[in-house]
């Protein structure tokens, strides 16, 4: 069989481009300033792993828009009841409970700001990476606290909280096929709980990395985009508590 | 935008594993893609020949498979159904040939993201794998249909297939929808972000444009198809009552209450729909690139192209509705739903009319793939016609759930999506193996088919207007259905020729694989960048320099210039046309 894709030499194309003119760029980044000695261009890969996830979020917001609508429309929803043959409503209102999810929400509020401080502290410790690089040239001892760690630890703690909020639904009579409110609930929660426990995973990922001394900028890039993700997982938590307690 | 030279971040593989089972590279992942369809479509075929062979002799004996029941018939329309459409029609033309030649044809030496690239094709393979198991477990696969309509689907006790078969397709759906977001994801950014210098998006040949607006329709659109699945998992397996309400199966009143059957559809269909585009627009899009290059004519109207395809993609989120007439929706909704449909039909007729116009005073060659481009047109008109019947909610109501719309979405969504797959087959061919097709087996099976789907499914919109329904296992029962079973009969033999006629298409593709005749570079005298390169690509596409585009995808016929196409990376100046 013809191989699939042989790594040829190739001759350039009979178009008529060998006279002068705009040649293309020969060999390796002639692009956007990248080095062209086969040094990958971060610059280009973070612009690349933002937009990727810029992308991601479409479906994940769709996601929850699906199951946040169908939740609207099921509270309004008449039910047969078999008992006295007629519609009624059978909304039953979770007790929710508030302080405990006020606490997470807390955590989850702190884990996005950690996560933003460790985004910035990577960013300039990226910055800063070619300067490092210079023989003889020392930048001093840059204080670096473990903001992703913190971050990594504050979302555990915000998914343990979650788990601890559902221990107390269970206490309180509200398991997940008790009534449809409490269906809801539990989705909602454990849709965005697996959401954001692959924000930990990637985050502590990026920590592992360090360890084995990978480029900066590369760790920078796992670090920046999830931080990202992270705000969109807060804000997402947000609006799903918002919708569980005010539209109960 | 960015140039992309430095983008191909992995080195040519070593090794069989990471050539060609693991690999990273683009075009060996599209082949995989391909293939998998290739094999899927084999058995979605196999499946609706044990239907025909079922319909007109009930009673049948086969060898292997012994008689067929009323419950395997509907096993068997539910995974032809589900498997067409999400393993032949979704993964062949977005994520087969799209995988392989949008990256080419932007000049790109790879995709965005190779590893998620790698990943969601192996997610798509484990799908596969997945919903097969379903015919092998105990009870069987599913019956309740590609549509899955709760409560039917969302209870386990209500036929042998909706037991462990049922769970098993819900989960190859969600694992599906999972790898198609993947997919999606990487598409987009490929699109958006390693277009080759002087690639505008005004410049992109029409297929690049097709397999975007339908990454996108997928992106939003998988995405609700995964919480519907995952609703109506819990609604098996966990007791909650989102799609079910009070209801008694085989005497037994089941423990769920309250829950909205209308949920499943809604969820389902705006999905659904959009999943309608999903299968078609890559074929639009190869149908535009086909008639174009064999007419030696530019393509008539470019930019009212993009636009119909991007109004078809936007006109297909607000008309999910138009699938559930029947299901008891306000007057109001149903006539939204209707006029929303039929505005499709706006964008659909600027395309056909811009195809036709592309043919018009063509210099046209007639080669294989150009005669599936226009056999895509022919079926796309066909099938569309009885688009603006089934969106009236008035003309809906009696024909619903009937042959006419098995017999419209066949052509439209089925063959003629196949027909581009097709064109498409024969086109990028010898550049992705070397070696053209065989000219003559290919119009032979170019002229079965044609003639062969069309005798299938045309039968079915009269039998539809007749009242015969869809799914009805027995005709024999029935005295009005009895008398249409000659025309069942002739759709049988008119499948069997067809289905053998598949057989042509199978032998020339592995025959030319190995002894057809070497292609040329270029050997349709093609614009785009994929034939500017070598034939077969080397692993970077264009051999480690990048290219630079000077022109629009269809220059063909340009006065003044030398040869009747100019390439997108020929330099020299056009004059307007």
């Amino acid at each position: 069989m013809a191989s699939l894709s042989p790594t040829v030499p190739i001759k350039l194309p009979e178009t008529g481009q060998g006279g002068g003119g705009d040649h293309p760029p020969a060999y390796g980044g002639g692009g956007d300033g990248g080095r062209g000695d086969g040094y990958p261009d971060y610059g280009q890969r973070l612009r690349r792993a933002r937009l990727g996830l810029a992308i991601a979020l479409a479906p994940i917001f769709m996601f929850f828009v699906s199951i946040t609508s169908a939740y609207i429309v099921r509270q309004g929803l008449p039910t047969f009841d078999d008992k006295t043959n007629s519609y009624v409503r059978d909304w039953i209102p979770v007790q929710l409970p508030l302080a405990l999810l006020l606490v997470n929400t807390g955590l989850l509020a702190a884990s996005s700001l950690t996560a933003e401080l460790a985004r910035r502290q990577i960013t300039r410790q990226a910055a800063l990476a070619p300067v490092a690089s210079i023989p003889g040239v020392s930048l001093g001892e840059e204080r670096r606290f473990p903001w992703v760690y913190v971050t990594v630890l504050l979302g555990s703690g915000f998914l343990a909280g979650q788990w601890l909020a559902w221990q107390e639904l269970a206490a309180r009579g509200f398991y997940i096929a008790t009534s449809a409110s409490s269906s809801f609930v539990y989705l909602l929660t454990a849709a965005h709980g697996v959401h954001l426990a692959g924000g930990v995973l990637v985050l502590a990922y990026a920590a592992v990395v360090s360890l084995l001394h990978k480029p900066v900028e590369a760790r920078r890039i796992v670090v920046d985009v999830t931080a990202w993700y992270w705000h969109f997982m807060f804000v997402l938590w947000v609006g799903i508590f918002a919708l569980l307690w005010f539209v109960r | 935008m960015a140039t992309s030279a430095t983008v191909h971040a992995h080195a040519a593989p070593q090794g069989f594993i990471r050539k060609y089972v693991f690999s990273l590279d683009h075009k060996v992942i599209g082949i995989q893609y391909i293939s998998l369809a290739l094999v899927a479509v084999f058995v979605g075929m196999f499946l609706s020949l044990l239907m025909r062979i079922h319909l007109i002799w009930p009673t049948a004996v086969l060898p292997l498979i012994g008689e067929i029941k009323p419950e395997t018939y509907l096993s068997l329309l539910t995974m032809h159904g589900t498997i067409m459409v999400f393993f032949v029609l979704t993964t062949a033309p977005q994520s087969g040939f799209g995988n392989y030649f949008l990256p080419i044809q932007i000049g790109a030496p790879d995709m965005a993201f190779p590893v998620l690239n790698m990943l969601s094709f192996w997610t798509t393979f484990v799908a596969f794998v997945v919903m097969i198991a379903a015919f092998f477990v105990t009870g069987g696969a599913p019956l309740h249909g590609w549509t899955g309509y709760a409560p039917l689907s969302a209870l386990t006790n209500t036929g042998p297939g909706e037991q462990l078969g049922a769970d098993l397709w819900v989960i190859s759906i969600a694992i599906f929808c999972v790898a198609s977001l993947m997919g999606a994801l990487n598409f987009i950014t490929t699109t958006l972000d390693l277009r080759a210098k002087g690639m505008t998006m005004m410049r992109m040949p029409l297929t690049c444009w097709a397999w975007f607006i339908t990454a996108i329709l997928g992106l939003l659109a998988f995405g609700v198809l995964l919480s519907a699945g995952i609703l109506l998992l819990l609604d098996r397996n966990l007791g909650t009552s989102f799609y079910v309400p009070l209801v008694v199966v085989n005497g037994q009143v089941m423990g769920h209450k309250g829950g909205s059957p209308l949920l499943w559809q809604h969820l389902f269909w705006f999905f659904g729909h959009p999943e309608v585009y999903i299968a078609i627009l890559p074929s639009m899009g190869v149908a535009s690139q086909l008639l174009s290059t064999f007419s030696r004519k530019p393509i008539f109207g470019y930019r009212a192209m993009v636009y119909s395809i991007m109004a078809i993609g936007v006109l297909g989120f607000v008309v999910w509705g138009h699938h559930m007439f029947m299901s008891g929706m306000s007057p109001y909704s149903a006539f939204a739903f209707s006029i929303m449909t039929m505005a499709i039909g706006v964008p659909s007729a600027i395309k056909t009319f811009n195809w036709l116009g592309t043919l018009h005073k063509g210099r046209i060659r007639f080669y294989t793939p150009m005669l599936f481009a226009i056999g895509f047109v022919s079926l796309f008109v066909s099938g569309g016609l009885s688009g603006p019947f089934l969106a009236q909610p008035v003309l809906d109501i009696p024909l619903h759930d009937t042959y006419f719309v098995v017999g419209h979405f066949h052509l439209i969504m089925g063959v003629a999506s196949i027909f581009g797959i097709f064109g498409a087959t024969y086109y990028w061919f010898p550049k992705m193996f070397g070696r053209m097709m065989n000219e003559s087996l290919g119009k032979l099976h170019f002229w079965l088919t044609f003639i062969g789907t069309y005798a299938i499914f045309m039968p079915m919109h009269y039998l539809g207007m007749a009242g015969h329904p869809r799914r009805y296992s027995q005709l024999t029962e029935v005295a009005y259905l009895h008398n249409l079973i000659p025309v069942q009969t002739f759709m049988t033999y008119a499948a069997f020729v067809t289905i053998a006629a598949q057989l042509i298409f199978v032998i020339n593709l592995f025959w030319s694989m190995f002894k057809g005749p070497k292609a040329s570079d270029n050997p349709w005298e093609a614009t785009t960048l994929e034939w500017t390169t070598v034939t077969p690509p080397p692993h970077d596409n264009f051999g480690g320099h990048t290219p630079v585009v000077y022109h629009g995808p269809y220059e063909y016929s340009v006065p003044g210039a030398a040869r009747d196409y100019v390439m997108q990376t020929d330099p020299t100046p056009v004059t307007a046309h």
